[in-house]
């Protein structure tokens, strides 16, 4: 098989610039959203159409991206 | 790319015509563990970095016996050209890269452009996991040159006797954030090892994954101070950014003396008192 309907594309998610990959492989869309430094996956979905599995992997990278704390300058 | 020892790099097109020649085996490494299941070069085996490139009673990285029988499973003896490929610019491949090389594998690769490429450009994906024909292989004695350790960063910054090149991103550099957005905080301070130079892994790459030209790595390095002529070393949170770094500066650079710090900050940043610098 090949990958089908790829596209990948960088946005801001909660605050957050990341990386949302989609690809068709058979019959199912797989999404995975990245943090663009460093690039490691923080959720991934798979979904019947390329929005359900977008949809899916930004309800599951905004809920982490949330957690992450800023600690302001000390100087 | 201009590479000073181009034997390392074979390009998507390579793979595509070798991946199953004898004497070969294609392994697939990645951040996300679960991408190999998602399609992979046909052929290749997949290697879980969380589980099977560690030890994973003690914090170090794999030991002998697990390596030995990880390779024997995966059908790859000492003679093997091992050629490696993952996610996110090939970052877990240079982990497994480094490992194999504290082993002693000779022949060891990196697919330029790594996944990302190999998906882009639209190339054939596989859901079949392969079995391998079980083989024995043989580790050699841990090359120690090629790994610091605390003591040794301890003597480093004492002596400034070695650049330290910091490849995490600049938010965690500075201590503005103490793990990569959207993953766990695995540490109890924020900043970085005194006198470390911040030059982030991911300028190693071009856009599409590929490693960046001899040139343009070696000015970006020097630009920063770090040279030839002088021990360097890498780290970043737990040492598997860096060893992409590691991979740049001693196989397409040929820096004699590179290692990498695989406690990194994850060791440092938690070390009662030990000297941070912010930002």
């Amino acid at each position: 098989m090949k990958p089908e309907d790829h596209s990948r594309r960088q946005q801001e998610l909660v605050g957050w610039p990341v990386t949302i990959e989609t690809y068709k492989l058979g019959d199912v869309y797989h999404c995975t959203i990245a943090n663009v430094d460093p690039g490691a996956r923080v959720a991934r979905a798979d979904g019947a159409t390329k929005e359900e599995a977008e949809r899916r992997a930004v309800e599951k990278a905004s809920k982490y991206l949330q957690q992450t704390r800023r600690f302001k300058s000390e100087v | 790319m201009a590479a000073t020892l181009p034997s390392v790099i074979v390009t998507t097109d390579w793979v595509a015509q070798h991946a199953t020649d004898a004497g070969v085996r294609v392994v697939e490494v990645d951040v996300d563990t679960t991408a190999y299941d998602q399609g992979h070069v046909p052929g290749s085996a997949g290697w879980n970095w969380t589980t099977e490139l560690c030890d994973t009673v003690v914090r170090d990285i794999v030991p002998a016996p697990k390596l030995e029988a990880l390779l024997g499973k995966s059908g790859i003896d000492n003679k093997t050209a091992i050629v490696l490929y993952g996610d996110n610019n090939n970052w877990f491949a240079a982990w497994a890269f480094w490992q194999l090389k504290i082993y002693g594998h000779e022949d060891v690769r990196i697919m330029d452009g790594g996944r990302k490429k190999w998906v882009a450009e639209g190339r054939e994906l596989s859901t079949q996991k392969p079995s391998f024909p079980a083989t024995k292989y043989t580790a050699g004695a841990p090359d120690l040159s090629l790994r610091a350790f605390l003591p040794e960063v301890q003597a480093a910054i004492a002596g400034t006797k070695a650049s330290l090149v910091d490849v995490r991103s600049p938010q965690e550099f500075t201590g503005e954030i103490l793990s990569p957005p959207g993953l766990p905080e695995t540490c109890q301070r924020g900043g970085h090892i005194p006198g470390a130079k911040s030059i982030p892994w991911g300028k190693n790459c071009n856009e599409d994954g590929t490693f960046k030209s001899f040139d343009e790595l070696k000015t970006m390095y020097a630009a920063q101070g770090v040279t030839s002529d002088r021990p360097v070393i890498a780290y970043c949170r737990i040492g598997e950014r860096s060893s992409l770094t590691w991979f740049v500066l001693k196989h397409l650079l040929g820096f004699q003396n590179v290692k990498n710090y695989d406690g990194s900050w994850t060791e440092w940043g938690n070390l009662v008192g030990a000297p941070v610098e912010k930002p």
